[in-house]
């Protein structure tokens, strides 16, 4: 059943996906709305991830941990296909992403941000998040090069749309502030809002807790939380900050030299010795 | 609050136009009325221009001088949409240039010679000779702009230096083809090396300053649009466009095709204002020539390509007295500006006669702000300087 809608529904989900400020009804079936299966990559002899799987769900939060070079954004970069598996699947609502560019990855669902933040750093805030709506306006070259109605009508839409995005987090005041002179904190708050004109189904967030104090850690989390709930799209993070990691992950997967160490709830993680291990080493020589 | 008051007034909003509020609710021009002050600001300008020249003010040097100012301006104007706004560095804009100039110069010779109409025609302008004309730029734009799809899915492929080699090795080969393509083909096309004459005058200061009108309208149009941002973003950050969902093969081909399209217009009116074309004109050095012009004036900035196409024009034939030194001068202001402002003369300050009308309403001037000091937005280009 689930299959045989999506299948239907498939064109226009690529095409043109769900715009964030609606609340959208999405058809909770059982097929994860990302699915990776054995992924692995080799750099030449170095084999820095294998046999990865994951299967998320639709509103789902989960965490990847582990320590620095463990591979969590080359993850990222396989996920996305900004890297080609040298083994494994992923799939995306059950479509599989093989020999699709990083583009039309994004369009069938993946959106994601960066460690180091990447912005349009030139241009405005509101560019920046209207870059992101880019596949969702339709307006023709010619009409938007000759300013015919439709092209006025769009853009006054997206206008509305991109600051209601902005409201998400606080940002209508920076609408016309050139984005690389936004406060870092406010960066990072971009770079999310910017993955999510997109319309994402899954968005993987690289660090986003990076270089911020607690109060601003806490609050990322409450918008974390804020963004699955009213968007219902499944998150996928990547952090250092345990207490963000903890606080609002449903699942966390441990990684260490490119492989699943251990893989459950918060509580389970804390206790589990092999991640000890990972983190801070084994207690007897040997 | 004063937010949504404004929406709800204003329902059509700018891409980017103005800043838009600043605290309390700021006065703006409607769309509409933003255009049409352009419009009759550039009519303005366009009919005094004509008046001086048919008055005799300027002479006929002079106008001529013009007229090259004026192409030299859509092909900085045009190459700086590749190198300004889409970040790349192609050295092979003369090579679009002259396929515009040929394929727009023997369109119109062929065409007048089967329709019967004469040199004398062009000059007077009658309709079909007018209709002829603009068909010959648009035959020329999309000679053009098939030179630029041939080069540009290749080329885009790569990056920096790479890109500048294959686009300066592809202008050769147009200028190559250009010279020995009568021969080896047994063609009457191009002339070769004694060029191609009889190319009826057909230039004039209207036709030349109208093309820069719309080539810097369509340019500016396309850039405040989804396209135009596409193509920034690109600029910016490559890998976060891509992972934003822009298609970058398609946007930075897009940029490059219109890019070609405007550079063959300007070839045509080249081929007008000049009435001989041969291939040896459109060697690197021409190429170069355009490049130092988007360079100096500013990537990024249309102004700024503009300002700098004028004065570089100009300055040369000021110069003529000097002429064994104009090259080393052009060199010594290059490295200068280099030095002093990388950026170029404007950066990417872009000129907005609306914003400034806009500033006047709002009684928001330069000098004010400063004495403000809390409001630090920043945005305006001017605190970059």
């Amino acid at each position: 059943m689930p299959s045989e809608k999506s299948a239907k529904k498939r064109r226009p989900v690529l095409v043109q996906v769900e715009t964030p400020n609606l609340i959208p009804e999405r058809d909770l079936g059982t097929i994860p709305v990302l699915q990776a299966e054995h992924l692995g990559i080799d750099f030449g002899g170095l084999t820095a991830v294998d046999d990865f799987n994951i299967a998320m769900g639709r509103t789902e939060i989960s965490g990847l941990i582990g320590p620095n070079g463990a591979g969590k954004t080359t993850i990222f970069n396989l996920l996305t296909n900004v890297y080609r598996p040298t083994r494994g699947t992923v799939l995306i609502d059950g479509y599989d992403t093989a020999g699709k560019s990083v583009a039309e990855v994004n369009r069938m669902g993946i959106a994601r941000t960066f460690q180091n933040i990447r912005l349009f750093s030139k241009m405005t805030v509101e560019e920046n998040v209207l870059v992101g709506f880019g596949n969702t306006m339709k307006t023709h070259l010619i009409s938007d090069m000759l300013r015919l109605p439709g092209h006025w009508k769009q853009e006054a839409e997206f206008h509305d749309r991109a600051l209601e995005l902005l409201d998400i987090f606080d940002m209508r005041k920076f609408a016309d502030t050139q984005a690389g002179n936004l406060p870092y904190g406010a960066q990072r708050r971009l770079e999310i809002l910017r993955a999510l004109a997109t319309g994402p189904k899954v968005l993987l967030l690289d660090e986003p807790a990076a270089g911020m104090n607690p109060a601003e850690t806490e609050e990322l989390m409450e918008n974390i939380q804020k963004i699955r709930d009213e968007l219902q799209i499944a998150i996928l993070l990547i952090e250092h900050d345990m207490s963000l990691v903890m606080g609002v992950c449903e699942v966390v997967g441990v990684l260490d030299y490119g492989k699943i160490i251990a893989k459950g709830t918060p509580e389970q993680i804390q206790n589990d010795p092999r991640v000890i291990e990972a983190y801070l080493g084994k207690q007897e020589v040997k | 609050m004063e937010e949504e008051v404004m929406t709800e007034k204003r329902p059509i909003i700018s891409a980017g136009g103005g800043p838009r509020l600043e605290g309390a609710a700021r006065k703006t021009l409607p769309m509409p009325v933003r255009y049409a002050i352009n419009a009759v600001v550039v009519l303005v300008l366009l009919v005094l221009g004509e008046l001086m020249i048919d008055g005799g003010v300027v002479n006929r040097y002079q106008s001529t001088v013009l007229e090259q100012v004026g192409i030299y301006i859509i092909l900085a104007v045009s190459l700086n949409i590749a190198t300004g706004y889409l970040g790349q560095l192609p050295l092979g804009h003369a090579g679009f240039m002259s396929m515009g100039a040929y394929g727009c110069s023997i369109f119109i010779i062929r065409m007048s010679e089967a329709l019967g109409v004469g040199a004398r025609d062009f000059v007077t302008g009658t309709p079909l000779a007018l209709a002829l004309v603009l068909g010959g730029l648009v035959v020329g734009g999309i000679c053009a702009s098939i030179a630029g799809i041939i080069i540009g899915i290749p080329a885009l492929r790569l990056k920096g230096d790479y890109l500048a080699i294959i686009t300066l090795a592809f202008a050769e080969i147009i200028r190559v083809v250009m010279l020995n393509i009568d021969d080896v083909v047994g063609f009457d096309l191009t002339g070769g090396a004694a060029g191609l004459t009889g190319i009826p005058g057909y230039s004039s200061f209207l036709l030349v300053f109208g093309c820069v009108a719309v080539v810097c309208f369509l340019t500016h149009t396309m850039m405040k649009s989804r396209h135009g941002r596409a193509i920034l973003a690109i600029r910016d950050n490559e890998i976060a466009a891509e992972a934003t969902g822009v298609n970058t093969t398609y946007y930075k081909t897009l940029a490059f095709v219109v890019s070609a399209f405007f550079a063959g217009v300007a070839g045509g009116l080249y081929a007008g204002c000049v009435g001989v074309l041969q291939p040896a004109v459109f060697g690197f050095m021409k190429s170069i020539e355009i490049l130092v012009m988007v360079v100096l004036g500013g990537m990024g900035s249309m102004l700024g390509s503009a300002l700098s196409a004028t004065v570089l024009t100009i300055l040369p034939e000021a110069l003529r007295a000097f002429s064994e030194y104009r090259m080393i001068a052009y060199a010594i202001v290059l490295i200068l500006v280099m030095i002093f402002r990388p950026q170029g003369l404007l950066g990417s300050y872009d000129f907005s006669l609306s914003r400034i009308i806009e500033r006047v309403m709002n009684r928001d001037f330069p000098w004010a702000r400063r004495a403000e000091k809390g409001d630090e937005a920043a945005k305006e280009v001017g605190a970059d300087a």
